[in-house]
């Protein structure tokens, strides 16, 4: 690990009320990698997400992207560095169609007058672009890309959740529970959706319940335990009964105390 | 124990032989089905059906009815109640309520005539401010909606009585009469001109009316800021973390829902004559509003609906109550009627939501 991490958290903490949601809780994510982050319930893995992804702000602690410092006042100013995020309720507006989702707080305008004085939307240029993202994850058979996301099943509109952070990150895709409503084939699909944005050179963080599937695509696992960082596995180096051990707290990792 | 890791890439092997179809749509082929699709994708069908039911139903019991002076009529008693529900509707849209959209009408109105008789501003300029502080109203809601995070039926249930009563106050009680404005501002009676093409009097009004549900069609449909409004409506928190900045399309919304209202208070001036602080619409104009809006199939949960079905539910309204005059029933029946259609279009509503399910 002579890299320097893409994305980086040291000491952040959480607090809500009196919950600390998130303990000291240091991170690392090094380019082009697949990094998992398992945790129990409870653990404080979603505050992590929210607070890397600029929905939560941490009480104290920073966060660094490419070696600079910075702060995330709201998911947009996040999603402004490059940083996507699919979020376990998938933050969709059901009556709206599939492109509009798509495309919610990053519209095309048309070009010219239109766009400029009217502030026109640019439709055409939208629904192809959707389509195309959606036609790229094969994830499912879209008849028609302005029907509302609620007449989508589940497993549809995660779909659509997955293609609109894989079509628009450019520095770090984050999925949290991105098979969690799934299928076993269309899971698969996004498996592979994955290893495909890994492959452009974009590392991913990816919270997951799944054993198999995070022991199957990820490079490194981060185990967070009682809203801190417990280690830094390689799925290679452990079993997974090893990391459920470890992040239930049934088991420590060489060279790791919990002082409780 | 590492063999683990290893089965994580053949647990799928059963799946070998199964089907390979990913997620598939099945239309739903029954009729009924395919009518509250259609309903759901295009929310003012049912008031259009409505409307046009009730024009041919009228038009057959009174033979006066179709009768041009009968039709504008109508668009004039309209007007001032289409443009409050051009406020209510986005607001509405947003999963709120504004029920102080008559008191911003009222008190506007007599801000732009009392800057013009009591400090001798020009009318025009009279008309700016009252246009403004119209505004300044509506984003004290939105501020308080968005920032201090109170619900908007009590923000709007203590904001209209606030400015009812400022209104009072600053006005003295005192209305301006016709005559005076007539000779010395006529501006402020600007929306009362009418075109008389063939001996039919039509309102600027009506004409203004129109514009205005056509423009805000248009921003709500085809700009960034109206499906912004409708994902605010639609679910608050989603529409957050898909990077809307919920906070100031709500005050937005607001607040261009008082300069509607100042507007209304404008149009007031031009359709009654005089500036009268005591007028009804302060007292009415929100539930007349919020009628328009429901009838015309905006959904008071937020997120769904247009704008021109609260135009088609303001006709509605406008229809009922000339036809069944015209017609000679006592006028309760209006009334009685327009109930039915409130509890008809929100069981409606409540129907073709279901199509999700």
């Amino acid at each position: 690990m002579t890299q320097e991490p893409l994305l980086k958290a040291r000491g952040l903490v959480k607090r809500y009320g009196k919950v600390t949601a998130l303990d000291n809780c240091d991170f690392d994510l090094m380019p082009g990698e697949i990094l998992a982050v398992i945790g129990d319930n409870g653990a404080g893995k979603s505050s992590l997400i929210k607070a890397l992804s600029g929905a939560v702000q941490p009480d104290e602690g920073e966060i660094t992207l490419d070696g600079k410092p910075v702060r995330f006042e709201s998911p947009l100013e996040a999603r402004a560095h490059g940083i996507e995020c699919v979020y376990q309720t998938l933050a969709m507006s059901p009556a709206l169609s599939i492109a509009d989702n798509m495309f919610m707080g990053r519209e095309l305008r048309k070009p010219g007058l239109m766009g400029s004085l009217f502030r026109q939307l640019d439709r055409p240029a939208m629904e192809k672009f959707a389509r195309a993202k959606l036609n790229e994850l094969g994830l499912m058979t879209i008849q028609n890309i302005n029907q509302p996301v609620e007449t989508l099943s589940g497993g549809q509109r995660q779909g659509v959740a997955v293609a609109r952070a894989a079509a628009f990150g450019s520095k770090v895709v984050i999925l949290d529970e991105p098979t969690a409503a799934l299928g076993v084939k269309e899971s698969r699909r996004v498996l592979e959706l994955i290893r495909d944005v890994r492959a452009r050179g974009i590392p991913i963080i990816l919270i997951s319940h799944n054993m198999p599937h995070v022991f199957e695509v990820a490079d490194r696992i981060h185990i967070h335990r009682l809203g801190r960082r417990l280690c830094v596995i390689k799925p290679g180096d452990y079993s997974m009964s090893d990391a459920v051990a470890f992040m239930t707290g049934a088991k420590l990792p060489d060279g790791v105390s919990e002082d409780a | 124990m590492t063999s683990d890791a290893k089965a994580a890439t053949t647990f799928e092997e059963g799946l070998k032989g199964a089907s390979e179809k990913v997620a598939e749509f099945h239309d739903d082929k029954t009729a009924l089905k395919r009518i509250q699709h259609w309903l759901h994708q295009t929310p003012s069908a049912v008031p259009m059906i409505v409307l046009v039911v009730a024009l041919v139903i009228f038009g057959v019991l009174s033979a006066n009815f179709f009768k041009p002076t009968t039709l504008s009529t109508i668009l004039q008693q309209i007007a001032i109640v289409g443009i409050l529900g051009c406020a209510q509707s986005i607001v509405v849209l947003t999963a709120g309520i504004d029920l102080s959209v008559g008191a911003i009408a009222v008190f506007s109105s007599v801000l732009m005539g009392q800057m013009t008789f009591r400090y001798g501003i020009p009318a025009p300029l009279a008309i700016l401010i009252g246009l403004a502080l119209g505004t300044a109203m509506g984003f004290i809601n939105g501020w308080l909606v968005a920032k201090v995070k109170l619900p908007p039926f009590i923000v709007t249930l203590g904001t209209w009585q606030i400015l009812l009563a400022s209104n009072f106050i600053f006005s003295a009680n005192e209305t301006i009469r016709s005559s005076d404005i007539a000779a010395q501002a006529p501006a402020l009676q600007f929306w009362g001109n009418a075109i008389q093409p063939g001996g039919v009097k039509v309102l600027y009004a009506v004409f203004l009316m129109i514009a205005l549900v056509a423009i805000m069609a248009y921003v709500l449909r085809h700009t960034a800021w109206g499906r912004h409004v409708y994902a605010v409506g639609d679910d608050p928190d989603a529409a957050e973390l898909a990077g809307v900045q919920t906070k100031r399309i709500l005050i937005q919304v607001y607040a261009l829902a008082g300069l509607f209202c100042a507007i209304a208070g404008w149009v007031m001036i031009g359709r009654f004559g005089s500036v009268s602080p005591t007028a009804s619409t302060g007292q009415l104009g929100n539930i007349q509003s919020i009628t328009a809006v429901v009838i015309g199939g905006i959904s008071l949960f937020g997120g769904r609906g247009s704008i021109v079905g609260m135009f088609f539910g303001a006709l509605i309204v406008g229809v009922f109550e000339m036809g069944l005059r015209l017609v000679g029933t006592d006028p309760q029946w209006t009334f009685f009627l327009i109930g039915v259609l409130i509890i008809f279009a929100v069981a409606v509503d409540q129907w073709i939501r279901k199509v999700s399910a």
